[in-house]
């Protein structure tokens, strides 16, 4: 398959906010499906019931606010706004439930709008420890043992450990691919272009993970089999895009002004477990001990120790990264109160940053262009040390 | 003649003064009476706890709120924003690195101790988490995690009770024994409960009274003053039950003579709009604030933002039976621990036991755990009770959000729409 197709597949799920492929996929197997946001939602768990998780990321740039601004100051991020949109105009009907991880107060209070809101339907807020030590294992157990029997009522399935293991299996594959696709773009960034790797990675918040997995092989032996120009760009990478998404025509003008993406945290709810997870007898353990141990940082997840920031100097050597881009939505919380932290940390280990905000809906791309396009050329003059 | 000097004061306002101040020296003279310093958090706190372990308390919150009121927080957010904190982030935060970066004398003019432990009380705020994460780098000391469950479901489940006293019993117990280098005594835990329970009867029969006509307390500008020391370094300990008893005599004082809140511009007898408010004051313009409302005869009768620490109406109370356990239950019971849609019931049951004429949300661009959903709320509210509400906006101690002329054309508007429904009726 052509890479052009694969691609024209992902902007047609990206662009499509009715959610078509979900409501065939639905009447096709006769189940039902859970909208889940940013960022640790346990997909196997919503798989294992024979339903579709899919991922809720805001609106983007294309739909209209018509009724979502009513409902949020302007001092709030977008992504509420714009989900608050897509369910009172009606687009996310087809959505059974939805899950809420704890990822800051706002989405925290979404929960509980959805819960006044869109009553009948499941809502869940997944409060995800961050005590990793044996009091927040057990109880993340409970919550994930009081989940799977929510997603039991609402599929009229039941989880047996074979089920939950084979979708850990699935998921599994299916993180390794997209690790090495990230590997791939890592060494060879300009073969794999990161607008398409970002709409690779939307194109997982939709389809069922088999089908995903299929598109990520078809898509990884179609650009190995292309040649595209090198570029004389530099290597960085984008931080703070962990829940509110930068829009494609950003993620397109940080490549084109001069910056190979090595790395990046957005769409992170398909890898954010970073080995993978056991399949045993006990696969809720599993997903439990997998979350606890080995699970990506964000600034959503506290740090006990005093290794903050390091997870980003490491992945930076990892990479062979020349610098850090900031990229933290607008209000939001988590991210720009860690962004001074992390800066502290680059500065120390003579990594070269830049930082701006953006929306989902930004219209000011140029001037972040420059910017990150003047942010290449000094590391290009003056190297990264 | 000198402003303060017409500010009218009660004596047990006066008395919460003196032992907030009281604390501010003990904490100054911590270092050489060798008292050891924890540093945790406002809502859901220890404070039993950390006392019998003989350590103090420092809690960022205040120090900010105070900043505010003194009007420091200003220079001491521009301070932070010169460190690379943004613009759009949380101004408590800023305002209490701000004031660390200048040396972290405390808004009584005293420098504040380093802390010994961070007891990071991760209750119904998740910047909570950041901000410890901050201050982490900045103090050579350890740092102790409790999680508290958040009310999703509008209740508390046994298992959340299970994991807040687990965590009680295995990770904040040690790490105070170990920090004071005391063992951890019961006993000690338990008078000061029962010493808790009874300033938590006390201030609930202060709230109720404002179901009086007039009502003999302002729930919201008065109230704040009236939780200073149950919420802060002074419940279970005597004087604390001591100034809530002062208080409700002032309170039963005032009810016998028919008389209202003593506000900074004097009595307000005549109430003309009883009113419930939803969300912090802004400090730095507390008393412009306030006297807004005075001028309009406005009482408010309730108000969520002194449940933060705790809704002791619902029956709650420290429990010396059951000592962790109850504390677990408290710092899962702080109003910003509850779900939307209880919120929203909390309100209700606010405006229609108060007898209240409207509501005002008071919606600050700090705090995305009390304002997101706020609109939501309003609507809510309107529909189930049918009184109209106003929707106010401002920041908890940044200066540059508050904008007392717009503030003042919405409240005057807002009490005429008011006059026009009653005149209609």
């Amino acid at each position: 398959m052509k890479v052009e197709t694969i691609i024209k597949r992902c902007e047609d799920l990206y662009d499509d906010l009715d959610f078509n492929y979900v409501k065939d996929w639905k009447e096709k197997n006769k189940a039902r499906a859970i909208g889940f946001m940013p960022v640790y939602a346990p997909r196997e768990l919503i798989h294992a019931a024979g339903m579709l998780p899919v991922g809720i990321m805001g609106g983007g740039d294309n739909l209209e606010i018509i009724r979502g601004d009513a409902y949020f100051q302007s001092y709030i991020c977008r992504i509420p706004r714009s989900t608050i949109e897509l369910g009172v105009s009606g687009r996310l009907d087809f959505l059974d439930g939805m899950l809420f991880p704890a990822i800051c107060d706002v989405i925290r209070n979404l929960s509980g709008m959805w819960q006044m809101m869109f009553k009948g339907k499941y809502v869940k807020y997944l409060d995800v420890p961050q005590n990793f030590g044996v009091e927040g294992r057990e109880f993340y157990l409970t919550e994930l043992a009081g989940m799977a029997k929510a997603f039991e009522r609402v599929s009229g399935n039941r989880i047996t450990p074979e089920a939950l293991n084979h979708s850990i299996g699935l998921y599994n594959k299916n993180r390794q691919l997209i690790t090495e696709l990230y590997d791939l773009r890592s060494r060879m960034p300009h073969q794999v272009k990161t607008a398409e790797l970002f709409l690779l990675m939307r194109a997982s918040n939709i389809l069922e993970v088999s089908e995903h997995t299929k598109m990520l092989r078809d898509y990884i032996a179609a650009i190995s089999d292309s040649e595209r120009p090198v570029r004389d760009h530099v290597r960085v990478i984008v931080t703070g895009t962990f829940c509110e998404q930068p829009p494609l025509t950003l993620v397109k003008a940080l490549e084109n002004s001069g910056c190979f993406i090595v790395d990046d945290d957005w769409v992170l709810g398909n890898r954010y477990q970073l080995e993978p997870i056991a399949i045993g007898d006990n696969p809720i353990e599993a997903l439990a001990d997998a979350y606890l141990d080995k699970t990506v940082a964000t600034a959503s997840r506290y740090v006990p120790g005093r290794d903050k920031g390091d997870y980003l100097v490491k992945q930076v050597r990892e990479r062979e990264a020349e610098g850090v881009i900031f990229a933290a939505p607008s209000f939001c919380d988590p991210a720009l109160l860690d962004r001074p932290m992390i800066q502290d940390v680059l500065a120390r280990e003579n990594i070269p940053y830049t930082a701006f905000k953006y929306a989902e809906n930004t219209g000011q791309i140029q001037v972040i262009k420059e910017q990150t396009g003047t942010f290449a050329d000094s590391i290009k003059l003056w190297g990264s040390q | 003649m000198n402003v303060q000097q017409k500010i009218q004061k009660e004596d047990s306002m006066i008395m919460q003064k003196e032992m907030i101040a009281g604390h501010f020296e003990n904490l100054a003279r911590a270092g050489e009476n060798g008292k050891k310093v924890v540093y945790t958090f406002v809502p859901g706190n220890l404070n039993e706890l950390i006392l019998a372990f003989d350590m103090l308390p420092v809690h960022p919150e205040v120090n900010a709120l105070q900043s505010g009121m003194r009007k420091m927080s200003g220079d001491y957010i521009q301070e932070a924003e010169k460190f690379g904190h943004s613009e759009d982030v949380c101004a408590y935060v800023k305002c209490d690195i701000g004031m660390m970066k200048k040396g972290n004398i405390g808004p009584t003019g005293l420098p504040l101790p380093k802390p010994d432990l961070l007891l990071l009380s991760y209750t119904g705020c998740f910047t909570f988490l950041k901000w410890f994460e901050i201050l982490k780098k900045e103090y050579d000391c350890p740092i102790v995690l409790l999680q508290v469950p958040y009310q999703a479901e509008g209740k508390i489940t046994r298992e959340m009770r299970d994991y807040v006293t687990r965590q009680l019993e295995e990770v904040v117990v040690p790490a105070l024994e170990k920090v004071s280098g005391k063992k951890f005594d019961p006993d000690r835990l338990k008078e000061m409960l029962a010493l808790s329970a009874q300033a938590e009867d006390l201030l609930v029969e202060v709230w109720n009274s404002a179901k009086n006509k007039p009502s003999p307390i302002d729930a919201y500008f008065g109230g704040v003053f009236y939780i200073g020391p149950i919420f802060t370094a002074f419940r279970g300990l005597p004087e604390c039950v001591d100034y809530y008893k002062a208080l409700k005599a002032e309170v039963n004082y005032r009810i016998k003579n028919k008389l209202g809140p003593v506000t900074p511009e004097g009595e307000l007898n005549d109430q003309k709009y009883r009113i419930v408010v939803e969300g912090p004051p802004s400090w730095p313009n507390f008393r412009d604030f306030w006297k807004i409302l005075t001028d309009e005869g406005v009482v408010m009768v309730a108000s969520t933002y002194t449940k933060v620490g705790g809704l002791f109406e619902d029956g709650f109370r420290h429990d010396p039976d059951r000592p962790l356990e109850s504390l677990g239950e408290y710092c899962m019971g702080c109003y910003t621990n509850h779900s939307l849609p209880a919120r929203v019931d909390i309100l209700e049951k606010y405006i229609k036991d108060f007898s209240a004429d409207g509501f005002m949300i008071h919606s600050i661009k700090s705090c995305n755990s009390f304002s997101a959903g706020q609109l939501l709320i309003m609507s809510e509210l309107e529909k189930r009770t049918g009184k109209a509400g106003v929707f106010i906006e401002s920041d908890l101690v940044d200066p540059r959000y508050f904008s007392a002329a717009n503030i003042k054309n919405r409240l005057e508007s807002y009490f005429q729409m008011i006059e026009t429904k009653r005149a209609g009726a």
